[in-house]
């Protein structure tokens, strides 16, 4: 009797374990055939059947890709782009979040909910005005547009972390003004440890939007040397079109930071996205 | 006296507040309101930034029924909406189901399930583009093995949205993850109340899992509508719109108007029939829940 159970469940786990890795396979598969094709010679792209492993592995593919376009640069205004974006969005939205969930003053209510409001405006509304203000402002092809905005907190993550301010005791303040701390000590040295998670949250999904931001870049950088890497790999795809291994072995390099980043904040990014998505 | 540094205390409240959400306040009011309350102008306007904008009453409107290409995006993007936002909410819900199961290495698959959304954007759409090819793509190679000669895919203007739609329902991470949460959120009680009544798997499929999880389905196909209505990358990078303009998606219309052909004023007004139409499909969605969703 136990014993058939036991097999039932074996039986259970092995039809469960196939349909997963089925599953996985699919989701996988097209990484896969990107790693393939980026390391065979050119005469193994264009063949039939498809062969998976490359003989011999041509490593040489991504230094070739990499040095035919300025990837260095475009991986340079990257980051500089990320770091400044994940930058304003954590100071600004931090600030402004205190201000929401401890503060009380005339009119915060109403003020918070028109910043909610602005989170339900579709991007498109806004795109053209901010388009010819940034214009006006002497800022087209610079990074100007692309970061300076973070900086004024991102609606959508002063939400996130106000609502997550919230869930903390105020005791904790209280305790902190009767032994003589101003609101920013508060802030900085009490909440902001615990708020951790939230952060950390912000952070990856902020990194991720902009290094992956496509729409931005391409409407208010024009000069090549500012390219940012998405817009790079559409320029270098534009030359190369058939060069499947090289675009191949250029898109993974464009990729494997938001990859690395998932694959070690894999925890706190799928809680994240779950906070968020539910409460938003 | 103590009234007086009452008043200053409220005072110090208030400037200390301001001085916290000053910089939400000046964001919302320089990116979101101004802007908005300009586009609004703009789209009753002529303007494409050499020459001053010129007021012409409702004609950038007027032009939009009237204009064969704004219907066709207009077209097209329903049909992406409504290939995507389905297809992906089933696959996700089932690879929640999947991967709701207490069994060892489960993170792992997880992880791969969600990898496609993590990446997406221009390098994901040009492995696509190699994928759907017609003569040395993924796609086609795999259907040959089974004997099946594959569409052409993205060179044909019957299949290349369909195309796009398979793609669009691969990166299923985000709804997947929400369903995920949603389903652990249901207490395990009501599920062996089916079993003490003699229920199975369908049955807490059918009577537990679906019913408690409408709200979340809800949420998910809000969200989604919201999302897949503003496709860009994908199209600009594998199809340019086209072929002949069967890919043609408004928001990639909408770039092309204002900012390829300087339509500032025009882009504008489809801009706000974008608004208009989003949120006219949330506020039917939240009318037809009613009916279907269940609220404990």
């Amino acid at each position: 009797m136990k014993n058939s159970k036991k097999f039932k469940t074996t039986i259970w786990e092995i039809f469960l374990y196939t349909i997963m890795s089925i599953g996985a396979l699919i989701f996988m598969l097209p990484f896969l055939w990107m790693i393939s094709t980026s390391l065979k010679p050119s005469t193994q792209v264009f063949i039939y059947p498809i062969q998976w492993i490359p003989r011999p592995p041509v490593w040489r593919n991504y230094i070739d890709s990499l040095r035919s376009a300025p990837f260095g640069r475009y991986y340079l205004n990257t980051t500089i782009i990320t770091a400044l974006t994940v930058l304003g969005t954590v100071i600004s939205s931090t600030l402004s979040a205190y201000g929401f969930a401890r503060l009380s003053f005339k009119g915060r209510d109403l003020f918070f909910l028109l910043i909610l409001s602005a989170m339900m405006l579709p991007n498109q509304v806004t795109v053209i005005p901010q388009f010819i203000m940034f214009k006006l402002l002497g800022w087209l092809n610079t990074f100007l547009p692309l970061t300076v905005p973070s900086f004024f907190g991102p609606p959508f993550f002063i939400f996130l972390l106000r609502q997550y301010m919230l869930t903390l005791p105020k005791e904790l303040d209280d305790a902190a003004f009767i032994d003589g701390c101003s609101k920013l000590q508060v802030l900085v040295l009490i909440l902001l440890p615990l708020l951790k998670p939230a952060i950390f949250t912000m952070t990856i999904l902020t990194f991720l939007g902009s290094w992956n931001d496509f729409f931005g870049p391409l409407i208010y950088l024009s000069d090549m040397k500012k390219y940012t890497v998405t817009l790079g790999l559409t320029l270098f795809r534009g030359e190369f079109a058939t060069y499947w291994n090289w675009l191949m072995a250029a898109s993974i390099v464009a990729i494997l930071p938001c990859l690395l980043i998932f694959m070690l904040a894999q925890k706190y990014f799928i809680q994240g996205i779950a906070l968020t998505g539910l409460k938003g | 006296m103590v009234i007086k540094m009452r008043l200053n205390r409220t005072l110090k409240e208030n400037i200390e507040g301001y001085l916290f959400i000053s910089p939400a306040l000046l964001g919302v009011i320089i990116f979101s309101l101004g802007p908005m309350i300009a586009s609004l102008i703009l789209s009753f306007m002529q303007y494409d930034i050499v020459n001053p904008p010129r007021f012409i009453g409702t004609s950038n409107f007027k032009a939009l029924l009237t204009d064969p290409l704004f219907s066709k995006a207009l077209f097209n993007t329903m049909y992406y909406v409504g290939g995507v936002v389905p297809l992906r909410l089933i696959v996700a819900l089932l690879a929640a189901i999947l991967l709701n199961q207490k069994i060892k290495g489960v993170t792992f698959y997880r992880t791969a399930y969600y990898l496609p959304s993590v990446s997406a954007g221009v390098a994901i759409s040009i492995v696509w583009t190699y994928v759907l090819d017609p003569q040395y793509g993924l796609i086609n190679s795999v259907l040959r093995y089974f004997g099946i000669e594959g569409p052409p895919w993205l060179q044909s203007t019957t299949w290349a949205m369909p195309g796009l739609i398979l793609m669009g329902t691969w990166s299923i991470g985000q709804p997947m993850v929400i369903f995920l949460a949603g389903l652990q959120g249901i207490p395990t009680h009501l599920y062996e109340a089916v079993s003490i009544d003699g229920g199975n798997w369908w049955h807490k499929f059918r009577y537990v899992t679906l019913p408690m999880l409408t709200p979340v389905i809800f949420f998910n196909m809000v969200m989604q509508t919201i999302g897949t209505f503003q496709v860009f990358t994908s199209v600009y990078v594998m199809t340019n719109g086209g072929p002949m303009n069967s890919t043609l998606v408004y928001v990639f219309y909408l770039y092309q108007q204002a900012f390829q052909w300087l339509k500032m004023g025009y882009g504008s007004a489809l801009a706000w029939v974008l608004f208009l139409i989003i949120f006219t499909l949330t506020v039917l969605q939240f009318r037809i829940s009613s009916l279907w969703v269940y609220h404990e």
